[in-house]
């Protein structure tokens, strides 16, 4: 008995085509990349900069920069994050609408779909992040070099593909919209607000800190502070090492589950 | 014989926990056929297809298309075959060019072939021109048209189409009929379809294959089929009453199997069709009697569907809906 047979792992036309679907479907509903923007914007604007306007100079963590150079990074993280999960976990639509089933049935290895959908998902949350950049930039964020700058797009690369791998597991073992919905409240807004994202690590009691130590994004917006405006709790090589094991585990473990998705 | 098969199934089976969905069904289809499964919803046959669209996996059994195993040569298949879903499965966002050219570079067409496979089917389907709308802006008819003709970008040698016209109004389900005919004739191939429509099976396939539980109870062509249920029925109705001698004159002819008189109207079994109406004028001429009115009666496939499994395919629909119902609820308790 012959095994089963396999296509190509990485077979570049398929994962060009899914990264291309991807794309179109972002830039074509205009309603959903305005959407996305908004709420970042919201948090600088609503929040960042009232609260710079506060004597923040007592607070550890906040001294030398004052907070809306504080907070750029952490909503650059949130939108990382939220683009990433959505990334992963709108395979749930598509399965909802019935497309999954044209992808998984074409001669095409599963690895190399999920892999392109993926890099698509990905293309576009960091297109989002840049932008939110931009914003920051624009209402008086101070970047800290060019060099920190390129750090950054690889830090917003390892965080977007550690947690598009996370929202792919997630849709793998959910089968209907309404648990999602229920899941992203529990997990997501969780991981946004414990993360260092609106407040240093620093001036919180011990026993917060230790839940903010195990949170990956805590690590992907610190390593973001330490490259746009070169401030951060811990070292960048620390940063580094977490996201990219956090990414290669999850992303790994979330391809595995959709090779392993039924069609029907 | 100097056809090829180009599927082949022996003793699939697929159990759902409990539920026998696909119960042992055995047959072959031909190069060039239309075969059709019918049956009512929860028959069995969407499971069929499934199982060999490589979707699901058969319990036991095995079956080959094109030549190749359905689970140990699946990429082969699914390079072979193109599907139609039940359901939608379209990117709705997308246009109709865009997800024939999403289907065609999946597939590995190249660009020039793409190109062309692309301008060939929206011709034959009649969707030029229609091309760049959006799905989520097309009728359900075309955004149907838009998957036939994507099932078929790929020149799969089997097409599958697992209920084509659900959900579609009449005239666009004729439509759609006329071009599953003419892929078939055009492009000699081979067509595998589940409906629960009798008119649609009727109309399309070469042959049938009535499916009620799992089983297959009958199989042959439509008109065998039909006829194997009884003859057909002239319905005759006379200008003055003279039945007594007309009755002993019919007796006389070899086609004539039964005749029932009815105050002034006759019902009479003859062995034939539509060719036997102005025989039967003729004879009646000739014998000085004038025929006010007359109608043929063919057995429909509805009645072949009653005859095999002793149920309309409506009361079927009904009963078997709710065990359906029944079962989900199962199955959603253990979860």
């Amino acid at each position: 008995m012959r095994a089963i047979e396999v296509h190509r792992i990485i077979d570049p036309l398929p994962i060009y085509t899914m990264w291309l679907r991807e794309m179109k479907r972002f830039l074509r509903v205009r309603a959903r990349v305005v959407g996305s923007l908004l709420m970042p914007l919201f948090f600088l604007a609503f929040l960042g900069l009232p609260m710079s306007l506060m004597p923040a100079r007592q607070i550890p963590g906040l001294e030398d920069i004052g907070y809306l150079n504080f907070l750029a990074p952490g909503i650059v993280g949130m939108t990382l994050l939220f683009a990433g999960i959505m990334s992963g976990a709108s395979v749930i639509w598509d399965k909802e609408f019935g497309f999954l089933k044209e992808v998984l049935v074409a001669p095409v290895n599963r690895f190399s779909v999920i892999l392109g959908r993926s890099l698509g998902g990905m293309t576009t949350a960091i297109i989002q992040a840049l932008i939110i950049v931009g914003i920051a930039v624009a209402m008086g964020v101070k970047l800290s070099s060019v060099s920190g700058f390129f750090l950054t797009i690889i830090i917003m690369i390892l965080t977007c593909a550690a947690f598009t791998g996370l929202g792919l597991i997630i849709a793998t073992k959910l089968s209907n919209l309404e648990g999602f919905m229920a899941l992203m409240n529990l997990l997501v807004f969780p991981i946004f607000f414990l993360s260092g994202a609106l407040f240093p690590i620093q001036s919180m009691p011990s026993w917060l800190r230790y839940v903010m130590y195990i949170n990956p994004l805590t690590y992907g917006i610190d390593g973001l502070r330490g490259t746009l405006v070169g401030v951060a709790t811990f070292p960048l090589w620390l940063d580094f090492a977490v996201l990219i094991i956090l990414c290669v585990a999850l992303a790994t473990l979330g391809s595995y589950f959709f090779s392993k998705m039924e069609a029907a | 014989m100097s056809m090829n098969s180009v599927i082949e199934i022996e003793n699939l089976t697929k159990k759902f926990d409990g539920l026998v969905a696909v119960n042992h069904i055995t047959l072959e289809v031909m190069e060039g056929e239309i075969f059709g499964f019918l049956g009512p919803n929860g028959a069995g046959k969407t499971t069929a297809v499934k199982m060999l669209c490589t979707i699901l996996n058969p319990t036991a059994g095995s079956a080959k298309v094109c030549g190749y195993d359905i689970v140990r040569q699946r990429d082969k298949v699914r390079e072979c075959i193109g599907i139609v879903f039940q359901d939608r499965a379209i990117d709705t966002f997308l246009t109709g060019k865009e997800n024939l050219d999403f289907h065609a570079r999946m597939y590995h067409l190249d660009r020039k072939t793409r190109q062309k496979r692309i301008v060939e089917m929206l011709d034959l389907m009649d969707l030029t021109g229609k091309e760049n709308m959006r799905i989520s802006d097309c009728s359900g008819g075309t955004q149907r048209r838009f998957e036939v003709a994507r099932g078929f970008l790929n020149h799969p040698k089997v097409l599958f189409l697992d209920e084509p016209t659900l959900g579609l109004d009449v005239q666009a389900r004729r439509n759609l009929w006329d071009y599953i005919n003419l892929l078939n004739e055009q492009e000699g191939i081979t067509i595998i379809l589940t409906t629960h429509y009798m008119e649609e099976a009727d109309y399309l396939c070469h042959r049938v294959a009535i499916i009620d539980q799992g089983h297959i109870v009958a199989m042959d062509t439509p008109e065998k089929l039909k006829r194997a249920v009884g003859l057909n029925l002239i319905s005759l109705q006379l200008a003055q009453d003279s039945s007594g001698s007309l009755i002993d004159s019919l007796k006389q002819l070899s086609w004539i199997k039964k005749i029932e008189a009815r105050d002034g109207s006759f019902e009479i079994s003859i062995d034939g069709g539509e060719e036997r109406i102005p025989e039967f004028i003729d004879f009646a001429d000739n014998r000085g009697l004038v025929i006010s009115s007359i109608k043929l009666y063919k057995p429909s496939l509805e009645d072949t569907f009653l005859h095999y499994t002793g149920k309309t395919i409506r009361e079927e629909e009904g009963s078997l809906k709710e065990l359906w119902k029944a079962w989900m609820r199962r199955s959603e308790g253990k979860r």
